[in-house]
């Protein structure tokens, strides 16, 4: 899903360093932030909005409740926070953390399927819809990479999706939404899953999508982008790399010929989406694409 | 991180999954007295096997039967200081041998696909188990299970309907009940035997084990960890270790210095795209953004970097707090290779003053100009 102005958002880890201050930007760029949560400061107010001891508490306290939750919380405890979000009847959850224990991710993942709960990440930095909302800690202020405009972009890693994101706009054109997948090998929100939130997206008329080595989640999207009207370009990253080692994302480490740079720009070429050697490349293939 | 057999046989043992009788030796002398008190208990044979971090050990000539004390030691002898797949072989595991009818595989693994564990099993067990899945794609048997929940035990025996088990159904469903609690209790990424054998005095046995734990999950393993194997690194590797920087030698002469594994690969591609070769992997993203200054000294530690590109692109990681380290580490290296920036993002601003002011540089306008740039330099062109 695509996080919107009108979402009402909590934040669990609210108090803390890096909870604060990007709440405190994401509130002035326009995300309705409407509480947090931390169980040692239940009942006080922080930055502006009340603080509750759970999610649940949270949704049963506000008075309409929220849509969406954003985890500043450390890896030994963002499966109980995430539960915590899941039971409280949250929409979406973003789990911003690193190097949370990945059978704690698939109990998370469990519980979200079983209630029909979008969970983003872990290990993303967050998305952007410019002109709107941001989650987690992308710089979203600067204009010179998040200028609205009616292209989509996905990517695992932040630093990469905010390059790709630079380059669109230096093309003259603007971004939509930008969605971080997030770089574990078991997340939520597939680049499946984005592509085809971003083809529901009215704003969205093309789609730049980064992948990376490892894994077969850029092959699955390959097989959605086959069926879309919008026009799409992809890099993939990690072409340079060797193979068995890990390149810092635990997503992205290539096993024999699975997962390989050559098996995901085949079979994203196969259906029709234009490959880019360099992100520095998407200008002029967009311009070509969207005449 | 992976665990060698001998590391990981006592886990499934904990888990009630039986394997045989045996220890580790580092010397051929201990070997031969392991082998000694094996035999002299029960007669039988003995199985040396090498431990390393990898499979084909059989093939290598890693593992061998000895009759007696004296063979065990000649054998034992003979394997310690091999290499097998790049890895010296600096300890045994001496087991006692036993006959065996047949070899089953069994696992279990985290799925990406369904998001959850799944149980594998195969009839065709033994060393070429991933070349037979390929061949006979049927051959491997899978369950995807409720994490919350565990397996059930039904749907275990359902699993193996039809896989010709002959009788030793409920065996194997029992060692894969047990199985899945060995991966589940040790965090593991992969718990995996094979071969599973069946006796020929009955019953089922883990002749081997392998076992990946989730790094991620070692914080809460600290005393199981002591027992795995460490990834081999390069001098560089194990100081950018010490200093919780990921850092990866690779071959060419263009070092990369960039934030984020994905902003770190594609520095890496595109030095390729402009006929380079990367010197090395080293990403300051997330939680190590303040290490500039440490990331510096160890990329200008590798003695083939020739030219050096640095490519910020910041979300959360500032660039002007990245670009402030890289800076403080200037004043000290002073180094005099040729060096080019792409900054752009969080704290960008800021960065491209303090270039400027301090070191008399402007950034190159974007990535793929300052990739070149360094790829030109290295090869000893214009810059």
């Amino acid at each position: 899903m695509i996080i919107r102005g009108t979402h009402r958002v909590i934040v669990q880890g609210i108090t803390g360093k890096q909870g604060t201050f990007w709440s405190e930007r994401m509130m002035a760029y326009g995300t309705k932030i409407v509480g947090g949560v931390n169980p040692k400061k239940a009942g006080t107010e922080h930055i502006g909005v009340p603080v509750f001891a759970s999610a649940v508490d949270a949704m049963k306290g506000l008075p309409e409740g929220f849509d969406v939750s954003i985890l500043f919380i450390p890896p030994m405890g963002a499966k109980a926070a995430a539960l915590d979000a899941i039971e409280a009847g949250a929409k979406a959850v973003v789990i911003l953390t690193e190097h949370i224990p990945v059978q704690d991710v698939m109990y998370v993942m469990a519980a979200a399927n079983e209630r029909g709960v979008r969970i983003i990440g872990p290990n993303t930095a967050g998305g952007v819809t410019p002109g709107e909302c941001f989650t987690g800690f992308m710089p979203a202020f600067n204009d010179k990479i998040f200028r609205p405009g009616n292209v989509g972009v996905i990517s695992r890693s932040g630093s990469l999706g905010t390059l790709m994101c630079l380059n669109v706009v230096q093309a003259g054109f603007g971004i939509s939404a930008f969605i971080g997948i997030g770089g574990d090998p078991i997340i939520g929100t597939t680049t499946r899953d984005a592509l085809e939130a971003l083809d529901a997206f009215d704003k969205t008329d093309a789609v730049v999508m980064v992948g990376e080595i490892g894994g077969a989640m850029e092959e699955h999207a390959a097989e959605y982008a086959a069926t879309m009207n919008k026009p799409m370009a992809a890099f993939i990253a990690g072409g340079a790399a060797p193979a068995g080692k890990k390149m810092g994302h635990a997503g992205a480490i290539v096993m024999g010929n699975k997962g390989t740079y050559q098996s995901k720009a085949d079979a994203l070429a196969a259906a029709g989406v234009a490959i880019l050697d360099t992100p520095m490349d998407v200008g002029p293939v967009l311009k070509e694409r969207m005449g | 991180m992976n665990f060698e057999e001998h590391a990981g046989k006592p886990l499934l043992k904990a888990a009630g999954i039986p394997v045989p009788d045996g220890g580790t030796a580092i010397t051929a002398e201990t070997a031969a007295d392991i082998a000694g008190k094996l035999i002299g208990a029960s007669g039988g044979k003995v199985v040396v096997k090498a431990q390393v971090p990898t499979g084909k050990r059989g093939k290598a000539g890693g593992i061998k039967l000895a009759g007696s004390a004296d063979e065990a030691r000649e054998v034992a002898a003979a394997i310690l200081g091999m290499t097998i797949a790049e890895h010296v072989v600096g300890k045994v595991l001496v087991e006692r041998a036993t006959p065996f009818t047949r070899e089953f595989y069994a696992a279990v693994i985290n799925d990406p696909e369904t998001k959850g564990p799944k149980i594998l099993f195969s009839t065709l067990g033994g060393m070429d188990v991933e070349e037979a899945a390929e061949q006979d794609a049927g051959a491997m048997r899978t369950l995807s299970v409720d994490i919350r929940k565990g397996p059930e035990k039904g749907a275990v025996r359902a699993m193996l309907d039809g896989a010709g088990l002959d009788g030793l159904e409920d065996q194997v469903v029992e060692v894969l009940m047990k199985l899945y609690e060995a991966y589940r209790a040790n965090d593991a990424e992969l718990m995996e035997i094979n071969p599973l054998a069946v006796l020929e005095a009955g019953g089922l046995m883990a002749l081997d084990c392998k076992f990946t734990m989730d790094d991620s999950a070692l914080p809460r393993h600290e005393d199981l960890a002591m027992t795995g194997t460490p990834d081999r690194l390069t001098g560089l590797e194990a100081k950018g270790k010490e200093l919780d920087l990921k850092y990866i030698e690779l071959d060419g002469d263009v070092g990369v210095l960039a934030n984020g594994a994905g902003l770190t690969m594609t520095t890496m591609d595109v030095v390729r795209h402009h006929g380079g070769t990367p010197a090395n992997f080293l990403e300051i993203g997330g939680e190590a953004y303040t290490k500039g200054t440490d990331a510096l000294r160890l990329v200008l530690e590798n003695p083939k970097v020739k030219s050096l590109v640095i490519n910020f692109c910041g979300a959360f990681a500032r660039t002007d707090v990245m670009t402030q380290g890289i800076l403080n580490a200037w004043d000290e290296l002073k180094p005099t290779l040729p060096t080019f920036w792409s900054v752009h993002g969080t704290g960008d601003v800021e960065a491209v003053a303090m270039l400027k002011e301090r070191l008399g540089v402007e950034p190159l306008p974007d990535m793929s100009a300052a990739c070149k740039a360094a790829v030109d330099a290295a090869k000893g062109g214009a810059k």
